[in-house]
């Protein structure tokens, strides 16, 4: 709690200080638990729902504790046009999981992504922040294989 | 400052820096000290140059020789012969299919040679991170003849006279919009630049605020003096990390020269500017909604009016503008209205970036005078359509614009005429699909975006959103029928009305006019149970 409080710190005094304490918390804490949310609450004095609300609104906040890795997938239709259905259906496969899910093993939570603004060279996906482009499926097992034995990005790395 | 008689400019803008430029940067600067050039040549690393799918690109200054795909291994070949001999590296030059001979530099190729850039005056030529660059391409001048040879009501009325309209979609005037905030009467004001880029297919704003964030930050502080506000914000998309850390960088740097922060250019001036981060939400694009989210509240559009420029963020007198349409402020206010009005049409003056992307050959960043049809962006700037195929149709203004078949690839593209003919400008993605793809698929990953993206605020949207998904969905499948399709038009015609926002306004605007242009594969879906591309998994095949 003691980091939540420094982040709290840092913000408290700017005009609408929520966004920015939530951000830096899911950087430094991969989650948003429900203790940290009303910690918040009590030290912005904004009523609990209402961080919740907010918490829950943005898919760049994560309630609930996910997989050592993040990837995300564009299936929007510039990347769906240039293959994106293909590279997903065999990130599912080689993950061994669906997208919305966490793998087993807790390597890896597949996501939809909104278009991240990369659409010269798609289709793409995201782990942890690092962005891949001209995907075809063939490339998919190598890159999550990298990824599977690795640690989770160390705190303070946005993903 | 130090002479150089060559540059080497190096793009790391998004679409390049997924290829490692930050090895081919220290490649150059290793060769260049082996060959004992390091005196003689300069790398630079510059933003977007926009041809993203030749990336990562490097110009060789002052030839401007444009060499494509550069490998880190390249880079001292390049050193070896060019910087060194003189002599042209033939095999990394770019190559359109269209010409039989290579083109060595970057204006002789029909990329760019149709190109008209103001906006993109300094991405791919300046170091972003070099405020010193961007004041020797005249950077702030047009700030400080605002401050010092204009009125507020000067530089409005210089504004309103260019025409200049809103570049984030609606084509608001921004002139006008400047008004009201000026004559509002809530204190204090504010400024906020619009860079939440969500539209699918649409990448301008990321990338002009990684090329040149000194330009969007310039024609912040011009429209502060000009509406009598003293406070900015940038509202970008979390996602978008490189355009962050580059106007971070560069709020810093402006305010150390004094062009940013208290008593600009010693004229009595404030001005600050800070930033905001999106945390993946689409709507928030909406202005109000934009105000909700930076306020710390779930991005919720409000009822409108009261409009931004009277009751905006913290419920005071607000402009918001897009991105693009801030980095055109400076430029009008130091060349002029008249100058301004000789590019693009009588209704919407000025040029438009325009992203490609899709089934394209030359996807990446442009910039043209508004009014060029899309036939000309396509097949001259973008290369036509790769593998053979053929044009099938093009969705302008991205997933929230319209779509617009063969037959309708001569109409010039502004904001009146897009609108007419059922689509929209927007702003600025055009995504380009060939034959191979089944429309009723497209249309699909259409419907599934707004889906996502609904906020839930209000019903038309939240339930009618789905139930279009719902409805193609079942045509995919072989299970619809000629009821669903006249469903499909009456919940157009209800979620053009009754939404509070545009998102859920302009949600069925793309899949109807796929059902307008491509009946027929629908009912091939319909009667006949296929899908004429083989794509959707219909019934009976």
């Amino acid at each position: 709690m003691q980091k939540v409080d420094e982040i709290l710190d840092r913000h408290k005094d700017k005009p609408g200080p929520l966004m920015p304490v939530l951000q830096d918390l899911q950087k430094e804490l991969a989650w948003l638990s429900p203790e940290v949310l009303t910690r918040v609450a009590q030290r912005l004095d904004i009523h609990p729902s209402k961080v919740y609300g907010v918490a829950s609104f943005y898919t760049l906040f994560a309630t609930k504790p996910k997989g050592r890795h993040i990837v995300r997938i564009c299936e929007n239709a510039p990347c769906h046009v240039l293959g994106a259905p293909a590279v997903m259906r065999e990130v599912e496969r080689a993950a061994g999981a669906k997208m919305g899910e966490t793998t087993q093993d807790g390597a890896f939570t597949l996501e939809f992504t909104s278009c991240l603004g990369v659409c010269g060279v798609g289709p793409v996906m995201e782990i942890d922040g690092e962005v891949f482009g001209n995907l075809t499926p063939a490339q998919v097992p190598a890159i999550l294989g990298r990824f599977r034995e690795m640690a989770a990005p160390k705190e303070g790395v946005a993903r | 400052m130090k002479f150089y008689r060559s540059h080497i400019l190096v793009c790391h803008g998004t679409n390049c820096s997924m290829k490692s430029p930050a090895a081919i940067l220290k490649t150059f600067e290793t060769a260049l000290k082996d060959f004992g050039l390091e005196d003689e040549a300069k790398v630079v690393q510059t933003g977007c140059f926009g041809l993203c799918e030749q990336g990562p690109t490097v110009v060789v200054f002052p030839d401007g020789t444009l060499y494509c795909r550069v490998k880190p291994e390249d880079a001292r070949e390049i050193v070896a012969e060019h910087i060194l001999k003189g002599r042209v590296v033939e095999r990394l030059l770019y190559k359109a299919e269209t010409q039989p001979r290579p083109v060595q530099t970057y204006v002789e190729s029909p990329y760019f040679s149709r190109q008209v850039r103001v906006v993109l005056r300094n991405c791919g030529v300046i170091d972003p991170d070099s405020i010193d660059e961007y004041i020797a391409r005249g950077g702030y001048r047009a700030l400080g003849k605002a401050l010092t040879a204009m009125k507020p009501a000067e530089v409005i009325d210089e504004v309103k006279k260019s025409g200049l309209r809103g570049r984030g979609g609606a084509g608001f005037p921004v002139g006008l919009k400047w008004t009201f905030a000026a004559r509002a009467s809530g204190s204090p004001k504010y400024i906020v630049c619009n860079a939440d880029e969500g539209e699918p297919g649409t990448f301008k704003d990321r990338l002009i605020l990684e090329g040149d964030p000194h330009g969007v930050l310039e024609g912040m502080a011009i429209a502060g003096y000009a509406t009598g506000a003293t406070m900015g914000y940038a509202y970008i998309r979390g996602e978008y990390e490189l355009s962050i850390k580059r106007l971070e960088k560069a709020i810093c740097d402006a305010k150390k020269l004094g062009l940013l922060g208290k008593d600009i250019l010693g004229t009595g001036f404030d001005f600050d500017v800070e930033i905001r981060l999106g945390a993946g939400a689409y709507v928030c694009g909406e202005e109000t909604a934009l105000f909700e989210s930076l306020e710390g509240g779930r991005g919720e559009p409000r009822i409108k009016p009261p409009y931004p420029t009277d009751f905006g963020v913290f419920g005071k007198p607000t402009v918001i503008n897009n991105v693009e349409t801030l980095a055109n402020v400076a430029p009008i206010i130091e060349s002029g209205a008249e100058w301004f009005r000789t590019m693009g049409t009588k209704g919407t003056p000025g040029t438009k970036v325009f992203t490609l992307c899709g089934n394209i050959i030359n996807s990446g960043l442009i910039e043209v005078p508004m009014g060029i049809t899309l036939r000309e962006v396509i097949f001259d700037i973008g290369g036509g359509i790769p593998n053979g195929k053929r044009f099938k149709l093009a969705q302008t203004g991205g997933t929230s614009g319209g779509c617009l078949p063969d037959g309708m690839l001569d109409i010039p593209m502004d904001y009146d005429t897009l609108a007419a003919a059922g689509s929209a400008l927007g702003s600025g993605a055009l995504l380009i699909i060939d034959d191979s793809h089944c429309i009723v698929d497209v249309a699909k990953s259409f419907a599934k975006f707004f889906v996502h993206e609904s906020c839930g605020k209000c019903v038309p949207c939240r339930e009618g959103t789905v139930q279009i998904m719902r409805i193609l969905e079942k045509i995919s499948e072989g299970k619809g029928t000629h009821k669903d399709l006249e469903n499909l038009e009456v919940l157009a015609r209800v979620m053009y009305k009754t939404p509070l926002c545009p998102l859920g306004q302009t949600a069925p605007i793309s899949v109807i006019n796929t059902l307008k242009y491509f009946k027929s594969e629908y009912e091939a879906h319909i009667n006949k149970k296929i899908c004429p591309a083989a794509v959707c998994a219909v019934a009976g095949e």
